[in-house]
């Protein structure tokens, strides 16, 4: 039982932990934008858990963080800028494929950065 | 054990962030980096403006001499109130920057050909034009001149550069706009040449036709023959009202330009001798030949407040960001308000306490071609005046993205650069080699114009300052509180001779070179007329008892200026908001002659039910290009059609394209002569077909096409039409496609499919300015902005908007004023 909040605490954490400094590597433009890989790393390399929970917690972090704040930037301008640029990409000119497309990438990258540093901690 | 899990998700991670920050190949372009793109902290997100967000700033700059406090009102339009003239364009110039930036990068890109540097090899065709057509050339040559000769000039050019640059320093990368985050590249500090580059472009896009049109025009009356040219290309206009009232005495020439004696032969008929075949290369579009403008002022004598109103509505090529952003400056010295140019100090059509003015295009030709003989490939020496001359090599390196730097290597003559030779060719030029002399070579302190214009108290500081002016030659019209209204075309203009340069010139002797520029008070003026009106809309500025040649009739439109003329004589008590009406009104006069004029030649009872059905659409039409009427769709088509019955044989089968006569010439002729011989299909041997069949041809075939048009629902103007505001990559969704807007080519509002009224200005010089204005766009370049296209809207509407134009404490505590940004030296 104490092992397995334990278990719950740790992804918790984890997730938060990626978010926060993945929200903070990129407060800095002048950092490239896949900053949050090596952050994501170190979290997974000092936090162990399995490799699969720790995609997870990456994936769900970055990709949260990135759902976060599209959302909030595109109410903002009340769709504007996204409904043009949905029509470039091309998503046909939809805020809400534009906004998954966005969260995809973001829990993908950052998925994938946690586990490889969950590896190299088992390795 | 665990090395296989952990090098396979190192490389799947390292891979997706590669693949992710790569640009892809999609179609003929390539994609954002999408990595980046799509990163909220990074990307496009971040241009993502809150629509409520506030402008309120405080910046500091070192550069500046005192305080500068700037009111931004509800519509984003600066106040600057500045201490200093050069604080002024130091905010200016930081202005520009922080809406337009991408904007202005681009375009003097396209100006000094370095759009292979972002874009890649596709557009190297585009760069190698203006490299070899001198607008580098052209720019150094201007900012040598100012730096040597005008401090002024060059303290307020330097001031506005030091603006621009304040904020590119301050900008984060990830504040970037959003083209540079398409397009993968990163801004470059502003120097004074590139505000001279974008003037030099301004040049080009008002005087650089003759570029294409010279060689077009030299290729048709190869094909044709000069006597069947001359029938088609004639330079009489039988219902010309030019700018100058007919009949107006000139003064004698000062410049009797004379006719080289070999000209019928050497010139006129010459058989051109292909040379050599170069490498054949695409030209960019050809400034759009509606390039033109309507301005107006009417006298005091015919208002309801006794003060003159001046109007101004450039016709432009419609894009966003727009040419234009709007602004007031006031410094102790001036204070003036209207358009200005990112990329450039000072307003450039607009009002100032005491005077109003604006302009028109002058559509004088000052581009001529020569043809050179070259001593041989090594273009090192060339035939002049009886002797071998060399030449001097101007080099040119073009960057182009992912690739190898191409270098133009120009042999420069007496006439100018030699433009085509062995390396550069385009369809049109056909091996020949040719020189260019363009008055957009000669230095000058254009910016100067508008600098003492915005400060001008009255007719003699207008005079004065527009006295500086050379390139492009433009009709400035001006009005003034103490109720002086007047027009000038002004710039430096060539005397020439009947139809010099029109056509590439022999370049082997000086005796087809340029014998003199018109002197300044040579150039058509008119002041305080007893009409009680000036006004130009582009047609022919004086008529034939004018010394000196303008250049073809087919740089100068003619209905325009029928229709503004033709208003203004019967209007009086005029207020602003008649003038308002007049700017958008739809009237097309070109109709209301040729619509008769066809009606003569049609045989109702012979055509298809289906014609018959079009014909009475068009006879019911009411006249008015509105957007919502058919008639005009069906108007046009079936003008279109005849023309092509009429004309499209003689200049079928050349596997070039040639220059398509003036549609005043055919009506003229329907006019006149009903037996015009043109009108026989030279296709059709045995047969002569009359100008009578060839319209009820032209009827025929335009109705096919009609009943397409009907099919898809695009019968009604503005759905035919489609007017758009291109962003300046022509990206769609970027752009704001099908306007619900009437208008067109020969009308008053002469908004026609990307090309239109760029800024619509009406002032009233009553003691409080009362002055109106917009343009189709916004003050923000940024697409995430609320601010990118808020005036497109209602622009479209044909409604205005009331200009704030007020001394500081006024400004501070007007309703309209929403933001304020400061400037401090510390």
């Amino acid at each position: 039982m104490k092992n397995i909040s334990s278990e719950h605490l740790k992804f918790i954490v984890s997730i938060l932990l990626s978010a926060l400094l993945g929200y903070a590597v990129g407060i800095y433009g002048n950092l490239p934008w896949y900053s949050f890989v090596v952050t994501n790393i170190i979290i997974a390399i000092l936090i162990d858990q399995k490799p699969s929970k720790s995609f997870m917690s990456g994936a769900l972090g970055i990709g949260l963080l990135w759902f976060g704040l599209a959302f909030i930037i595109d109410n903002q301008n009340h769709h504007i800028l996204s409904v043009k640029v949905a029509q470039i990409l091309p998503l046909k000119g939809s805020f809400v494929a534009l906004i998954s497309v966005t969260t995809i990438v973001g829990f993908l990258i950052g998925g994938l950065a946690s586990l490889t540093g969950s590896f190299v901690r088992k390795s | 054990m665990r090395l296989l899990p952990l090098i396979a998700s190192a490389v799947a991670t390292v891979g997706l962030v590669a693949v992710l920050n790569t640009q892809l190949p999609s179609g003929t372009s390539k994609t954002p980096k999408l990595g980046y793109f799509l990163s909220p902290q990074h990307g496009f997100w971040k241009n993502a403006e809150k629509v409520d967000a506030g402008f309120d700033a405080s910046i500091v700059a070192g550069e500046l001499k005192g305080k500068v406090d700037v009111y931004m009102d509800d519509r984003l339009v600066p106040h600057i109130y500045a201490d200093h003239d050069e604080d002024a364009y130091f905010v200016q110039g930081y202005l520009h920057a922080k809406f337009r930036l991408w904007q202005m990068d681009f375009q003097t890109r396209v100006a000094s050909g370095r759009l292979s540097e972002i874009a890649g090899a596709d557009k190297l065709s585009i760069d190698r034009f203006f490299r070899r057509l001198g607008m580098v050339y052209g720019a150094e040559k201007t900012e040598q001149y100012i730096n040597e000769s005008n401090p002024v000039m060059k303290a307020t050019v330097d001031a506005y550069t030091a603006g621009v640059n304040a904020y590119i320093k301050q900008l984060s990368p990830e504040d970037l706009p959003l083209e540079y985050k398409l397009m993968n590249y990163q801004p470059e500090e502003w120097t004074p040449k590139k505000t001279y580059l974008f003037l030099m472009f301004m040049s080009y896009d008002l005087t650089g036709r003759s570029a294409t049109a010279d060689l077009q025009l030299t290729n048709t009356r190869d094909y044709l023959g000069f006597d069947l040219f001359d029938k088609l290309f004639t330079n009489q206009q039988d219902s010309l009202d030019p700018i100058i009232p007919k009949g107006t005495a000139f003064a004698k020439p000062s410049i009797v330009p004379l006719k080289p004696i070999n000209s019928d032969s050497a010139y006129l008929k010459k058989q051109v001798q292909i040379l050599v075949n170069g490498k054949v290369s695409a030209s960019p579009e050809a400034p759009d030949k509606n390039n033109g403008s309507n301005n107006w002022a009417v006298s005091g004598s015919k208002t309801k407040s006794g003060r003159p109103i001046l109007c101004s509505d450039p016709h432009l090529g419609l894009n966003l960001p727009s040419l234009w952003y709007e602004v007031q400056i006031t410094t102790p010295t001036h204070s003036t308000y209207g358009a200005s140019f990112p990329g450039s100090p000072a307003v450039i059509i607009g009002f100032n306490d005491s005077l109003a003015w604006g302009v028109t295009n002058a559509g004088r030709d000052v581009l001529d071609y020569y043809e050179l003989k070259f001593k041989d490939s090594t273009q090192k020496e060339y035939w002049f005046n009886g002797a071998w001359q060399a030449t001097t090599t101007r080099q040119e390196i073009i960057k182009v993205k992912d690739s190898a730097d191409v270098v133009e290597n120009i042999a420069m003559t007496h006439w100018g650069p030699a433009m085509f030779d062995k390396f550069y060719q385009n369809p049109q030029s056909k091996g020949r080699n040719l020189a260019v002399k363009w008055t957009g070579h000669t230095a000058s302190t254009g910016v100067e114009t508008f600098y003492k214009l915005n400060r001008a108290k009255n007719f003699d500081d207008y005079l004065a300052a527009i006295s500086l002016w050379k390139c492009p030659g433009q009709n400035f019209v001006f009005a003034s509180k103490s109720g002086d209204i007047a027009i000038k075309q002004q710039g430096s203009f060539v005397a020439r001779w009947d139809r010099q340069g029109d056509f590439i010139m022999p370049g082997q002797d000086s005796s087809y070179d340029w014998q003199g520029m018109i002197p300044n008070d040579e150039n058509p003026m008119i002041k305080n007329p007893e009409r009680g009106f000036v006004s130009s809309a582009n047609q022919k500025s004086v008529d034939p008892s004018y010394p000196y040649y303008l250049g073809t009739a087919s740089s100068f439109p003619l209905y325009r200026g029928i229709s503004v003329n033709k208003r203004l004589r019967t209007m009086n008590q005029i207020s602003a908001e008649d003038m308002q009406h007049l700017q958008t009104d739809n009237y097309n006069v070109f109709a209301e002659v040729a619509r008769p004029a066809l009606m003569k030649f049609i045989e109702l009872n012979k055509l298809s039910p289906n014609a018959q059905r079009m014909v009475k659409e068009m006879t019911n039409w009411n006249l008015y290009n509105n957007g919502n009427e058919k008639g005009i769709t069906v108007f046009k088509m079936i003008w279109d059609s005849v023309e092509d019955a009429v004309w499209g044989d003689e200049l079928a089968g050349s596997a070039i394209p040639l220059t398509k006569p003036e549609s005043f010439v055919l009506l003229d002729q329907m006019n006149k002569d009903s037996n015009y011989i043109v009108a026989d299909d030279i296709r059709t041997k045995g047969k002569v077909e009359t100008l009578k069949e060839q319209v009820n041809l032209g009827v025929e075939n335009a109705t096919k096409k009609l009943l397409e048009l009907e099919k898809e629902g695009k019968l009604e103007w503005s759905l035919f039409k489609a007017t758009r505001v291109s962003h300046l990559t022509k990206i769609p969704a970027l752009s704001r496609l099908n306007l619900p807007i009437g208008g067109g080519v020969n009308i008053i509002n002469a908004t026609s499919e990307a090309h239109g009224p760029s800024w619509r200005m009406v002032v009233h010089m009553t003691d409080e300015i009362e002055a109106y204005g917009l343009y189709p766009g916004g003050q923000s370049g940024n697409p995430g902005s609320p601010y990118y296209d808020s005036f497109v809207d209602y622009w479209a509407a044909g409604k205005y908007y009331r200009l704030l134009f007020l001394p500081k404490e006024k400004l501070v505590a007007h309703e309209r004023t929403k933001w304020h940004i400061q400037f401090n030296k510390a």
